[in-house]
């Protein structure tokens, strides 16, 4: 295939892929009347409004609801990223009995849908008073912190086999115990696993509805997902560019950490077959 | 890292280490120290809830009564479910034809452009990055919304139409339509498999074209008889995980819905039944025997792929994963 046939297939392609997007940033600026008779990318009349509009829609501002998304989302990364460390420095690098029992069940949880145990764990969660309690995000955030997260602890056994054994070897006859070595050698060596955990953590948690919707009950715990679909009980027309800007504001934080971090995105689901 | 920064244990100075016995014993313990969170979370998190979910599915449990005082009505719930419950072999049909469009569209698009894109030239990380945006922001509630909004009466998608003078229709709030909207934004998120792709393509021997163009072979049969069978193992790998995930699709439908699985019923997937019936109508029995259920046929799809992929996933010797 001639190079500007193919070139000219990209753009056409990217131009498709992209509309949405663009229109979604459009459509965030119309007014009312624009939002229904202006098909065309660009407002005529700048209508900044409908971020404001958005914001104070509901009896808790939408700033409420991008704080309690940022708590869930940064202690979750947290929560990932030490658990998941932990977890995988056992299967990967230490020998101890039954180990390869733990690896395989851990293997198992790997494909397990989580829709499977969402009941379960409500109630287990509920009897322990944590939904709509003091805490509301407990529920969102033990699972995190135990490690419960298999693709995370794939991903990091799978980058830990990639470190030399002989430095646990120096380090043995030096002798380090299997503490020291995971303080000195394997958490000095496993930063770009724990960045791609902390990335991949943050924008799935980020991103994610379904634990979210069954485990926050109260408005003012709302995360923006949550928020969001009170818009669609809305659906009047005047209610379309608040919905867009708000939309629009809740991708950002993702979008940001898509462009400061493209290319370990690109390569960590290269090396691990995550999904985005 | 020098070997002098190590911390010395304590117990063990270098003159006189412990035996191999002991640090054997050392190592078990150290193993299960840093494994403990995890197996806390395999414990609590996983495998009880599993029982749990396990003995609720033979009850009528709801959380309007303790779980003490749920009856055990043996297999009432997966009777009801196979026989009498309408709606539970809709979602069925519903998920099913959800997986069976969705994935292989997804996976030809991705396939196709990272063909398109398998060419040294400038950019070509600039198109990589912006064909992968989707994979990162389409499973969002926020997208979601734009998606629905984009195939409304007054949607972009028919003002596009208009221009060449086709009256569309409310596509989302069309029974025959509205799931297809939902395969379409699972198909616009084709970045992810393409970029596995792309890994894949680059790994396939130049040599093996250049002696089928000696050959002079065409294209096509360069693409049947190289490509393909060259990226099985990747075309296996993406197969599995998009059906896995194809069948969990929650988000679009619950928002394209208003959560309800409708209209009519028509994008009531499987997950999205499930939530209904245990967190709508608090009917957790019957949800945990839909949960098992789903859980088996998952388990089953998977084991199929596996033993299928025998006959066709061609694995060289410098390629296996």
């Amino acid at each position: 295939m001639r190079s500007y046939v193919r070139l000219l297939a990209l753009l056409l392609i990217l131009a498709v892929v992209l509309y949405p997007l663009v229109w979604m940033v459009g459509t965030s600026v119309k007014s009312p009347s624009e939002i229904v008779n202006n098909i065309g990318l660009i407002p005529r009349e700048f209508t900044p409004g409908n971020f404001a509009e958005g914001w104070t829609k509901f009896d808790v501002s939408f700033g409420r609801f991008f704080l309690n998304s940022a708590l869930v989302s940064l202690l979750t990364v947290a929560g990932n990223t030490i658990s998941c460390l932990l977890a995988a420095y056992a299967l990967g690098r230490l020998r101890f009995r039954l180990r390869g029992v733990w690896f395989a069940l851990m293997i198992g949880t790997l494909l397990l849908p989580g829709h499977v145990l969402i009941i379960p764990q409500y109630i287990l969660f509920r009897t322990l008073g944590w939904v709509g309690g003091d805490w509301p995000y407990l529920p969102l955030l033990v699972p995190a912190f135990l490690a419960t997260e298999a693709f995370f602890v794939f991903l990091i056994v799978q980058f830990m086999r990639g470190i030399p054994r002989e430095l646990d070897e120096a380090a043995v006859i030096d002798g380090a115990s299997p503490y020291g070595i995971f303080r000195h050698v394997i958490l000095p060596l496993s930063r770009p696993a724990l960045v791609t955990t902390a990335i991949f953590s943050f924008i799935w948690t980020w991103n994610d509805f379904f634990r979210q919707l069954v485990f926050l009950s109260e408005l003012k715990d709302y995360t923006a997902p949550v928020a969001l679909t009170l818009f669609i009980d809305s659906t009047s027309e005047s209610a379309v560019g608040p919905m867009f800007a708000m939309s629009l504001l809740s991708l950002i934080p993702v979008f940001l950490f898509f462009v400061a971090f493209q290319r370990l995105l690109v390569e960590g689901i290269n090396t691990s077959g995550l999904k985005g | 890292m020098t070997a002098s920064t190590l911390t010395r244990d304590p117990a063990a100075p270098a003159a006189h280490r412990p035996g191999r016995r002991v640090r054997r014993r050392r190592e078990n313990l150290a193993g299960y120290v840093f494994l403990s969170p995890w197996l806390l979370g395999l414990l609590g998190i996983t495998a009880v809830p599993m029982l749990i979910s396990l003995y609720l599915s033979f009850t009528d449990y709801s959380p309007l009564i303790s779980l003490g005082d749920a009856s055990w009505v043996g297999f009432d719930n997966y009777r009801r479910m196979f026989t009498a419950d309408q709606s539970y072999w809709h979602a069925v049909t519903v998920t099913i034809t959800f997986a069976l469009v969705a994935v292989p569209l997804k996976l030809a698009a991705a396939l196709g452009v990272a063909m398109l894109l398998n060419r040294t030239m400038r950019g070509i990380s600039v198109f990589r990055g912006l064909f992968y945006l989707p994979s990162l922001l389409g499973g969002s509630v926020a997208l979601a919304i734009v998606w629905v909004s984009m195939f409304n009466r007054e949607g972009a998608f028919n003002s596009f139409l208009a221009l060449f003078g086709i009256e569309g229709l409310p596509w989302v709030n069309d029974p025959d339509w509205a799931l297809y909207t939902l395969i379409l934004l699972a198909v616009w998120q084709f970045g992810a498999p393409m970029v596995i792709f792309l890994a894949g393509l680059k790994q396939v021997p130049s040599e093996l074209y250049e002696a089928a163009s000696v050959d002079g072979a065409s294209p096509w049969r360069k693409f049947v008889h190289i490509t393909l069978p060259m990226l099985s193992p990747v075309i296996f790998f993406n197969l599995v995980l998009e059906t896995i995930n194809g069948f969990q699709g929650f988000t679009s439908a619950f928002v394209l819905s208003n959560g309800t699985g409708g209209p009519v019923d028509s994008t009531l997937m499987y997950t999205l039944n499930l939530y209904i019936k245990g967190f709508v109508e608090l009917d957790m029995g019957y949800a945990s025997a839909m949960a098992w259920v789903f859980l088996l046929v998952i388990g089953a799809i998977t084991v199929v792929l596996f033993s299928t992929g025998r006959f066709w996933v061609h694995y060289s010797d410098n390629e296996e994963r």
